[in-house]
């Protein structure tokens, strides 16, 4: 996994490439928590995400609820395997996805 | 049949996926249950890893039987730790919303959903977990 980060004003942008799993979902976290101060909008681009378990999940769980109380998230460029992964889990109507 | 046994550690689920997806190629496995099998693979050998013998490290091991007539894959991930039936859990409800939503439980509710078949037994000392997915 490989995670490239933008900030331009309060928006942070976050692109991801290759699988967030049990070994790189705690990297994730880390990267994207540690920029968050001060930001009111987040976009995570998936276009290079080809594979996301529960790992994964917990902690797009836990950034969609940090961003709602500090402005808004939304997951950009998802493929159809990350879609079915978010329908299965109820996560299509929690995350605003684009 | 194959088998593959080794620690049970974080650092070796991507041999235990590459140790798979060399199956699955030559069964030329849709991408897509491809994909889903990886996803199990995670979430299985991940469970392994957190409960079966924490704070200490032990062995797991992870078998490869392939069925025809429909052509199927049957992953068995056997370990000698605590038992553990993950079965047992509740599933989630997908549909609370965000602020109600738990973080635990989430993959192997993913993996029943994904597989066509999810089975656990507790034998001679052993957490045997078996997953298939057919294949066509």
């Amino acid at each position: 996994m490989n995670i490239k980060t933008k900030t331009e004003n309060s928006k942070l942008s976050v692109s991801i490439s290759g699988r967030i799993d049990t070994v790189t979902a705690p990297e994730f976290d880390s990267q994207v928590k540690s920029k968050l101060d001060g930001i009111s909008e987040l976009v995570l681009d998936f276009a290079n995400v080809n594979y996301i378990s529960s790992a994964g999940l917990r902690v797009l769980l836990m950034l969609q609820k940090k961003m709602n109380k500090q402005g808004s998230m939304k997951l950009i460029n998802v493929n159809e395997t990350i879609v079915d992964v978010f329908e299965v889990t109820g996560f299509s109507d929690i995350l605003t996805i684009e | 049949m194959k088998e593959l046994t080794l620690d049970a550690i974080v650092d070796n689920i991507e041999e235990v996926t590459s140790f798979v997806n060399n199956e699955l190629e030559k069964l030329s496995c849709p991408a897509s249950a491809k994909n889903q099998i990886d996803i199990a693979i995670d979430e299985i050998f991940g469970n392994i890893v957190r409960y079966a013998y924490t704070p200490k490290i032990g062995k797991a091991s992870v078998k490869i039987d392939v069925l025809n007539n429909p052509l199927a894959i049957v992953i068995t991930f056997t370990d000698n730790g605590k038992p553990f039936n993950p079965l047992n859990r509740a599933d989630p409800d997908v549909s609370l919303s965000l602020d109600e939503r738990k973080e635990g439980g989430l993959g192997i509710f993913l993996v029943k959903k994904t597989m066509n078949l999810v089975d656990y037994e507790y034998k001679d000392g052993k957490n045997i977990l078996k997953i298939k997915k057919n294949l066509e």
